[in-house]
């Protein structure tokens, strides 16, 4: 017993959980943007280029604003116009940058009962499948994916508060979104970069895609300093810098699964 | 510290009334022997005269502050309470609480465990000892930092012949050595061979105080000649 | 059930090849778990100790609270400590949020009323048995708050590793307010919603496979060091 003791106390100070994060930027951003693979590319490339450690925060749109709002975040990645130009209509966000765009897709289960496939436009789609009621999952969460989602809803006329039980609002990120798709084998809205380093696709495939409105376009916020004043305004503006350079517009673009790009640059 | 004075000392358990009222008073060097049959309150009365259970009316006085009092009496139970530890740890215990320097306590250890033969357990779990033994110590534990007081509780009930004789003999040795004990018992031998005084008690009431030659030639209460008499006493 | 197999596979192959991503985890989930527990520890032991000896007049609403609150939702501690250590509340300008001491306080909140009501129940076990001897040797607060926590060291341990087990499996606090944050605040059980969500169950498994190992071989370590099951000890 006193042997035990004695080991403990020798190795308590490796125990003791250490915090250094002078030199960061705190990074909110979605989790479509994180499930692509992205990130993991681009990080090491900004590391080296601008000397920033960049330490990323995977959650929701709802909740990255909500970081950024509470100023625990430097800047914000997302994808959602309105709620974007809202937050920086409040003073919370300094400006909007866009960078990147790509489309989301509906994806659902190769047998496609609601005969997705054969939908001229995303209205009929949709319609298709409040018609046969066919399974689908909704995010849920308040994400850019949620608010386009309920966006394309109200388009085509329907009102998701009136669905029934084929409609699941799971509260979750896109790629715990994506597997309760896949093992329900439901429809569901998700963005192509997602989807494509999605890695339990199961029975589930791109069923519709195309149409203009599932334009998706990602764009970065830095955090309003004059609201903040600890933000690291100088080191977001690198960061900006970076991610709209001739170098980002060659990373981003040139990314590919399955010989696919999975996003567009689009900053200027 | 002495005498030690009870004046209408009265316990309360549930509301009810299971001892006294009671008066006593013991003096230094006395071997008081609390005799009566089972429920008669004896080790209430040891209880509280020691201070561990609370009374409900009267007063206990010792002729010293009550801090001084308490560091020199010792109790020894009916169910020997052992430590989870080694013999030597549990017999040692009230040295370490009084912060007494290690050689001084070895010293003492040594000397104790072989009065009382355990010797060769000396490292051995306290709990693994048998009743005789585990009494033995508890006995040897109380003693060793020589106080002033010693109450006992029935502490040879349910012991062979030669465990009882070995702890009687602590029991003389250490009233030779000045201290004052009191001690109830079921044994009406034992109460012969070691009392200076006895106290009978019966229902919660001190029936009668005499000196021992005395009570066992002419017993003050007849409920005492009853019980002496091996007689039930109800 | 082919997702099993593999997973158990990659796990014995991360191990065997040393894999450096999964080593980093695994030593920051190690050490946010530990530090947690020895604050926990710390608080929790002495505080049980406490519960049990002494007697005042909130002692058993304290317990009922403790008691509750082991049930309380470790992702609802998170939320509170987020709120807290946000830069928009009262700790704010300590920058502790997304970083390991964030974790090990969020950790430490949820354990320790667990390790608090365990230890508690052993430790006022134990004072039953002890309650007489201890308080007539005269015993002070402190001696006896000391006396039970080393003879109930065992049961402490005990109620130790069942915190170290509530922590090392914890998600839901340490996402909130460690943020996942790879090469930072990342550790096993994250790292396992991570792969999760993006669909690699095989990853996914093995490090939930690993996870196990890790509790398993510091249970077995803790137990062999202290040799619980050796014969006659305490």
């Amino acid at each position: 017993m006193i042997k035990l003791f004695k080991l403990l106390l020798i190795t308590l100070p490796f125990f003791c959980a250490t915090t250094s994060f002078s030199d960061s930027v705190k990074l909110a951003v979605t989790t479509s943007f994180n499930n692509s693979g992205l990130s993991d590319i681009l990080l090491p490339q900004i590391k080296s280029d601008t000397g920033l450690n960049i330490k990323l925060l995977v959650v929701g749109t709802g909740q990255a604003m909500r970081l950024g709002a509470a100023g625990d975040v430097d800047a914000i990645l997302v994808h959602s116009p309105i709620a974007e130009e809202n937050f920086i209509a409040s003073g919370y966000g300094s400006h909007r940058r866009e960078i990147m765009y790509n489309d989301y897709v509906i994806i659902g289960p190769r047998w496609d009962p609601a005969n997705v496939r054969s939908s001229e436009n995303v209205q009929e789609a949709f319609g298709s499948i409040n018609r046969t009621s066919a399974t689908f999952i909704s995010r849920g969460d308040d994400s850019g994916t949620h608010k386009m989602e309920l966006m394309l809803w109200k388009s085509s006329n329907f009102n998701p508060d009136d669905f029934g039980e084929w409609y699941k609002s799971v509260g979750s990120g896109m790629g715990a979104s994506l597997n309760i798709g896949a093992s329900l084998g439901a429809y569901i809205l998700t963005d192509r970069a997602s989807w494509l380093n999605f890695q339990n696709k199961s029975d589930l495939e791109i069923l519709f895609q195309g149409d203009k409105l599932l334009f998706n376009q990602y764009s970065f916020i830095p955090i309003n300093p004059i609201r903040h004043k600890h933000v690291k305004y100088k080191w977001t503006k690198k960061l900006e810098n970076w991610l709209t350079s001739k170098t980002a517009e060659i990373m981003i673009n040139s990314y590919k699964i399955d010989g696919q790009a999975l996003f567009q640059f689009n900053a200027n | 510290m002495f005498p030690l004075i009870a004046e209408n000392l009265v316990v309360e358990f549930k509301g009810q009334r299971i001892l006294g009222p009671i008066g006593l008073n013991l003096s230094k060097g006395d071997i008081a022997v609390i005799l009566g049959p089972n429920g008669s309150g004896k080790t209430t009365l040891l209880k509280s005269l020691h201070g561990i259970i609370k009374i409900k009316h009267g007063a206990i006085s010792w002729s010293c502050p009550k801090s001084e009092s308490m560091a020199k009496q010792m109790f020894v139970f009916q169910s020997p309470v052992m430590l989870r530890r080694s013999v030597f740890e549990n017999l040692t215990y009230p040295l370490t609480l009084c912060k007494t320097p290690k050689a001084e306590i070895n010293r003492l250890a040594d000397e104790w465990v072989s009065r009382i033969s355990l010797k060769e357990v000396i490292h051995i779990a306290a709990t693994r000892l048998s009743r005789g033994e585990k009494q033995k110590l508890a006995l040897a534990r109380a003693l060793i930092t020589k106080p002033e007081m010693l109450f006992l509780d029935e502490p040879t009930a349910s012991l062979d012949g030669k465990t009882t004789l070995e702890i009687e003999k602590l029991l003389q040795n250490c009233a030779e050595n000045g201290t004052t004990i009191m001690m109830s018992t079921h044994d009406i031998g034992q109460a012969k061979r070691l009392a200076k005084n006895i106290l009978f008690l019966n229902k919660g009431k001190l029936e009668s105080t005499q000196p021992a030659q005395t009570f066992f030639r002419e017993p003050m209460s007849n409920n005492a000649s009853k019980f002496i008499a091996g007689d039930i006493v109800e | 059930m082919n997702d099993i197999w593999e997973g158990i596979v990659q796990a014995l192959q991360l191990v065997y090849t040393l894999n450096p991503d999964l080593i980093e985890i695994s030593v920051r989930s190690l050490k946010v778990t530990l530090s947690a527990l020895a604050l926990s520890a710390i608080i929790a032991l002495p505080l049980a100790a406490v519960l049990a000896v002494k007697r005042f007049k909130f002692r058993r609403t304290i317990i009922a609270l403790l008691n509750a609150l082991m049930g309380l939702p470790p992702v609802v501690v998170g939320l509170l400590v987020y709120i807290l250590l946000s830069r928009s509340g009262p700790f704010g300008v300590l920058d502790l949020l997304y970083t390991t001491t964030a974790m090990v306080i969020a950790q430490t909140i949820i354990i320790t009323p667990l390790i608090t009501s365990i230890a508690h129940q052993s430790l006022r076990e134990l004072w039953s048995e002890y309650h007489d001897l201890l308080i007539s040797m005269n015993t002070s607060h402190s001696q006896r708050i000391k006396t039970l926590l080393w003879d109930a060291r065992r049961a402490l341990l005990t109620a130790s590793l069942a915190g170290f087990g509530r922590a090392i499996g914890e998600v839901g606090a340490i996402m909130v307010v460690g943020g996942n944050i790879d090469n930072a605040t990342r550790v096993l059980t994250t790292a396992i919603a991570l792969e999760t969500s993006k669909g690699d169950f095989a990853l996914a498994l093995a490090l939930g496979f690993v996870l196990i190992l890790i509790a398993v071989v510091l249970n077995l370590g803790t137990h062999w060091l202290s040799k619980t099951e050796s014969e006659g000890r305490w």
